[in-house]
């Protein structure tokens, strides 16, 4: 079985106010991550992307369906805190995750919920602010800090946990451009070096184009899933349910619209560039 | 505006005094406290204002942020010694209508003053010097054997390291809705008092809605991260009594064994 394993699950939150029925915010999904890969879950908001991030952790149990974890059903609470070691989940908002007013002991809550002894705690400490280059940030308060360095300290307090999968719920939303660089060149250092398995929850299409496997979600279903370039080649699909896709590619998709010859749809400013060289030439 | 208020009133250093174990502090500080309103005679209050005195110079903190505090509590000073000056027993050495002031009162009245001085210098003392994490994270370790009275020690701890994790942050926000309800056209400068209060209803209930959203992510992301209490915890930072703790230790009971001595062998000026 792959490491994760979400097999056919429905969940809904509870009743509406008035007594109705609400909506399934997950709606039958399906969906098998590797260990070492690199997933993007795309969609619109409320299409369930969030909802799904929650299960991977037990954070959420499905209504039916199963989640399982390395194994682990997420239904059996004697596993949920085991699972929650292994998969650590990152909030959008950096202010709302930080729960020391020193950047080191915040890093160590999670090891410290875990009873990892003092002297180990100190060295998983160094080795995840290491690995998200706030090192030397680490007797700071976190207030003090730019939003982007403290999403990174929410991610090395994930990390500090020893987690064998993060899953990120938006990091970047609520980043400016240098924040959203900073946390993503980190999760891509992360995964290329480390080989964690990382889900990234996001809007962005440019971030999703880095990824390994591209998922994308509509209304609590997955409307496609594949690689980046797969994905964004489905430009009429992708356009159809009002989403983006890269600038590149829209560009080339405009192009072919106007009888240019395009095989291999770019999905960044370089291939852009050189597949207009080529269609120049 | 709201940006300056700085958080407790600690002052970062590597003085004698910051150096020393928080818990020792706090249990160095309520037995000096205790002891202070035990001087009975002039050579005791000598004793203890010696060990303030040296407490206060050995903090490294610059004697102005001491003075501030002092200023604070200066009507009451006045007030409490100016009381206790005409509450004297024994023959009057001046009378003036109902007013009589005796001997015994001029004591009392000098005794209720650098009491009260010692006591607030005393406790500036550590708050300068501890960080208020250290402080929480002390008294949740000191208070610890209460745990067997089902008291619940760890919570209240965590509750106080939270709420003092989010000052800052609460400010900020204070801050923006602030100017976000100025730029809506709210007047908050002006007016009488009871106009001024009621124009803070605007900011209050969008604070206390982002203070309970706050709080909710807040509760997910410490379940994310393996929350459960207390129980099975462990800390990165152990702290341990030093020498340096057991020479502050010895040299607060000395001042107690002094002050004991002198009430013993000296007669009493109250």
């Amino acid at each position: 079985m792959n490491f994760i394993s979400v097999q056919n699950i429905f969940f809904s939150y509870s009743n509406n106010e008035d007594g109705s029925l609400a909506k399934n915010a997950v709606n039958g999904v399906s969906l098998e991550i590797k260990k070492g890969e690199f997933i993007a879950l795309l969609g619109h908001n409320g299409c369930g992307k969030s909802t799904i991030a929650k299960h991977l952790n037990a954070m959420l149990l499905p209504d039916s369906g199963k989640v399982y974890i390395d194994g682990d059903d997420t239904c059996d609470e004697e596993k949920t805190y085991d699972i929650r070691k292994k998969v650590g989940l990152v909030l959008q908002n950096p202010d709302n995750q930080l729960v020391a007013s020193i950047v080191e002991e915040d890093v160590a809550f999670g090891p410290e919920n875990l009873g990892v002894e003092p002297e180990k705690i100190r060295i998983r400490v160094d080795n995840a602010l290491k690995a998200v280059d706030m090192y030397e940030y680490r007797k700071h308060a976190p207030f003090k800090l730019s939003g982007g360095q403290k999403q990174r300290v929410a991610i090395a307090g994930i990390l500090a946990m020893q987690p064998e999968c993060i899953v990120l719920d938006e990091p970047t939303a609520m980043l400016d451009p240098n924040g959203r660089n900073e946390v993503l060149s980190t999760l891509l250092k992360l995964n290329k070096q480390n080989g964690m398995t990382v889900v990234l929850i996001t809007h962005y299409m440019d971030e999703a184009v880095l990824a390994d496997r591209v998922v994308v979600m509509d209304k609590g279903k997955i409307l496609t899933l594949g690689t980046p370039r797969e994905v964004f080649s489905q430009v009429e699909l992708l356009k159809k349910h009002r989403l983006d896709v890269p600038q590149a590619t829209e560009l080339a998709y405009k192009l072919k619209g106007c009888g240019l010859n395009i095989d291999k749809m770019p999905l960044n400013e370089e291939e852009c560039v050189k597949m207009l060289e080529e269609v120049l030439k | 505006m709201v940006r300056d208020v700085t958080l407790g009133q600690y002052f970062p250093g590597k003085s004698l005094i910051h150096r020393l174990d928080p818990r020792a502090k706090i249990i160095l500080l309520i037995a000096y406290l205790v002891i202070i309103f035990c001087t009975f005679n002039y050579l005791s209050l000598a004793v203890v204002a010696l060990f303030t005195a040296f407490c206060v110079a050995f903090s490294g903190v610059p004697a102005k942020f001491y003075l501030k505090s002092l200023k604070v509590i200066f009507v009451i000073v006045i007030i409490t010694s100016v009381i206790n000056m005409f509450y004297g027993t024994g023959d009057p050495i001046f009378e003036w209508g109902i007013i009589k002031i005796t001997v015994n009162g001029i004591n009392r009245a000098v005794f209720v003053t650098v009491r009260i001085i010692c006591l607030i210098l005393a406790s500036s003392c550590l708050t300068f010097t501890t960080s208020p994490t250290d402080l929480t994270d002390a008294i949740e370790r000191l208070m610890k054997p209460l745990n067997k009275i089902h008291f619940p020690v760890h919570e209240i701890a965590m509750m106080m390291s939270l709420a003092l994790r989010f000052v800052p942050t609460l400010l900020e926000e204070t801050d923006k809705i602030m100017q976000a309800q100025k730029a809506r056209g709210a007047d908050m400068d002006s007016g009488n008092l009871f106009q001024r209060i009621k124009a803070l209803v605007p900011i209050l209930i969008p604070l206390f809605v982002s203070a309970f959203r706050r709080a909710y992510e807040l509760a997910t992301a410490m379940e994310c991260r393996c929350y459960r209490g207390g129980v099975g915890r462990t800390r990165m930072k152990s702290i341990h009594m030093k020498k340096l703790d057991a020479f502050a230790f010895t040299a607060t009971a000395l001042v107690i064994g002094g002050v004991v001595l002198c009430n013993i062998f000296l007669p009493a000026a109250l």
